[in-house]
């Protein structure tokens, strides 16, 4: 495992610039600027047709982008054809050469760089060894499992020692567990190369897991870039809210600010939520909640979080770990609320009326 | 029984093909009377091995120039989507032609007065016209027209197969379009070669219009020497070439089918 020390390498830093892709009609990417730093590991997080496949791609230079710029290290790649841009790519597919031996397609980008035929196995074998492979080199492609293969390509991308190493949804085709693995393994190596990583997924969880920064992306453009818990605490958008996470929707009217909360009126009572603008009174907002940072306000002893609201219970689903609960506020507007299960706490009944209780800290205006 | 459904077929095929076929194959050995003695002349039967020889030597000429030609164009026809359409009818044009019609469009094209020569001429590369109908060169620009199809179709084939994203994945780890080619295109074609190769080269061996037609008297192939023994009423001697033949094709089916992959370059593919 060594010419793999940690730090060995400085990762490459991504400057995206108002990157545009339109096809026809449609814009595939739409004005995307994104400032991604050496040895960063960011998400591009989003649904399909989000464009953030689109926007690897052309990272990677196999699209080419209508308009905007991408600078690897404060150098335009833009004109670079993308076997010059020595970038590190898995694909969801693995895309291994079927006609070649785990052992020579590691050795691939190896052999296209002119290493000698004895430096190649010592690389090869260095890196089969990093993805925990040793000893398949003589295989086939078509002989490994899925997980298997995922590795490999993973091996192939980094044997070169590129600085930034590109994945697009690299863990889409296999199966949960294994997903899981090879998410840590990723980390790790992240941890290890010091490279830049910039990885494509529509798993929010993954996403959340795995990356230093995310940038969520809806429509071509990117709908809020930030640290895992920045978007799940403060998402900013209606979107971001709603495509991380879980999240309840409250209609609501400004009726007064205090520094930096908004005291809105939601459901004939008044909530305070935190919001860095400053709407103006009247202004009709919608206030968003995790239904895991929802509180029966009878279950909490002591602290008293600041909003509260009276509420009738529609549903109770009990899921193992947790209760899972639909409530009907006043209005008519549902929201679920989820409690951590536990037999000292009594589980409600539909029908029955209470009160919830959460932080100001947890409610967010979008 | 599914399989009962091919049972007109079978019928027909056994009818009408095999039984035909074995009663040919088997004056080869009883007319008049049994006998190996046509096979055991063989190999000193000069005529025989000459028209062997010429027969093989063309078939393998033709078999490198449509794979020289239909190469590219199998790749034109999976890399450039927008003229597939065209470039398939095109090849598809002449294939639904009759081999008679087409060969006598070669007869006008290479003829002394034919268009070839008077362009040659006109562009003040020749001063008399050349020789070129009635010449193995004929046979075998023709055949290779002719053939092309069958080299052209299995190979876009194997190429249609070949995942784009590896084509990607190659170009990103630092290998440009030409060492893609090289590396990763090539050999994944290879099967679509093979099969094509297979197809020509077999087919090639037993054209007898073409070669009849544009070839001239001279350089005959195995099949116009059948014909020539047939029209004499030598029918052992017909019948033990054509024996000949046969084995020698499936001789080349059986070795090229062992080869990795060129079986299923022949399945169907709903691609």
């Amino acid at each position: 495992m060594n010419g793999t020390a940690p730090g060995s390498i400085r990762g490459a830093s991504v400057l995206l610039a108002d990157l545009e892709k339109k096809y026809d009609r449609t814009n595939a990417v739409d004005g995307v600027s994104l400032d991604i730093r050496s040895g960063e590991f960011l998400t591009l997080l989003g649904p399909s047709g989000s464009g953030k496949t689109t926007t690897l791609m052309m990272i990677a230079g196999f699209e080419t982008p209508t308009a905007g710029d991408i600078a690897i290290d404060g150098q335009s790649v833009v004109a670079m054809p993308p076997y010059r841009r020595n970038i590190g790519m898995v694909f969801q597919n693995y895309a291994l050469f079927p006609h070649l031996t785990v052992e020579e397609n590691i050795g691939f980008p190896l052999k296209q760089r002119g290493v000698p035929k004895a430096e190649r196995a010592k690389l090869v074998g260095e890196a089969l060894e990093l993805v925990q492979l040793p000893g398949y080199g003589g295989r086939h492609p078509r002989q490994l499992s899925g997980g298997q293969q995922q590795r490999v390509a993973l091996a192939r991308a980094i044997v070169f020692k590129p600085r930034l190493l590109l994945m697009d949804e690299p863990l889409g085709a296999l199966d949960k567990q294994l997903r899981e693995n090879l998410q840590l393994e990723m980390r790790r190596l992240h941890a290890d190369l010091g490279i830049t990583f910039i990885y494509v997924t529509h798993d929010q969880e993954e996403a959340l897991t795995m990356s230093d920064r995310i940038a969520v992306m809806n429509d071509g453009k990117v709908a809020q870039v930030g640290r895992p818990e920045d978007l799940y605490d403060r998402p900013c958008n209606r979107f971001v809210a709603g495509f991380i996470g879980e999240s309840n929707f409250l209609p609501a009217i400004v009726r007064s600010l205090e520094d930096d909360i908004v005291v809105a009126e939601c459901e004939g009572v008044l909530v305070r939520a935190l919001c860095p603008a400053r709407p103006a009174t009247g202004t009709q907002v919608t206030l968003t909640t995790r239904p895991e940072r929802l509180r029966f306000a009878d279950t909490l002893n002591g602290h008293a979080p600041q909003n509260r609201m009276s509420v009738t219970v529609t549903e109770a689903v009990f899921a193992g770990e947790r209760c899972r609960y639909m409530l009907r506020a006043a209005d008519g507007t549902s929201m679920v609320l989820k409690e951590p299960s536990s037999a000292a706490i009594r589980r409600r009944n539909v029908g029955e009326q209470a009160e919830i209780a959460w932080s100001v800290a947890d409610t967010i205006l979008v | 029984m599914p399989y009962l459904l091919a049972a007109p077929l079978i019928v027909f095929m056994l009818a009408f093909y095999a039984l035909p076929v074995v009663a040919m194959l088997m004056r080869s050995v009883s007319d008049p009377v049994w006998t190996v003695a046509n096979y055991a002349a063989l190999p000193d039967d000069a005529v025989f091995l000459k028209t062997f020889a010429n027969t093989f030597y063309t078939s393998l000429i033709v078999t490198v120039a449509s794979l020289l030609l239909g190469y590219p164009v199998a790749l034109a026809l999976v890399r450039a989507p927008r003229w597939a359409p065209l470039i398939l009818v095109l090849i598809m044009l002449p294939f639904w032609t009759s081999v008679l019609v087409r060969s006598y469009a070669w007869m006008v094209l290479l003829g002394r007065h034919g268009i070839l020569n008077e362009a040659l001429m006109a562009a003040g590369l020749l001063e008399r016209p050349m020789r070129i109908l009635n010449t193995p060169l004929a046979t075998q620009i023709a055949m290779s027209h002719i053939l092309l199809p069958y080299m052209i179709l299995p190979i876009a084939n194997a190429l249609r197969q070949i995942d784009p994203s590896l084509l990607r994945a190659a170009s990103g780890l630092g290998s440009p379009p030409w060492r893609t080619f090289l590396q990763v295109t090539l050999p994944l074609s290879m099967p679509g070669v093979a099969a094509g190769v297979l197809l020509v080269f077999v087919l090639a061996l037993g054209f007898y219009i073409t070669p009849a037609m544009v070839g001239g008297p001279r350089e005959i192939t195995i099949s116009m020497l059948i014909a020539q023994r047939v029209d004499q009423l030598d029918w052992a001697y017909a019948a033990t070439l054509s024996a000949v033949l046969l084995a020698t094709a499936l001789v080349l089916i059986g070795a090229f089918y062992r080869l990795p992959g060129v079986g299923n370059a022949f399945r169907m593919n709903a691609r």
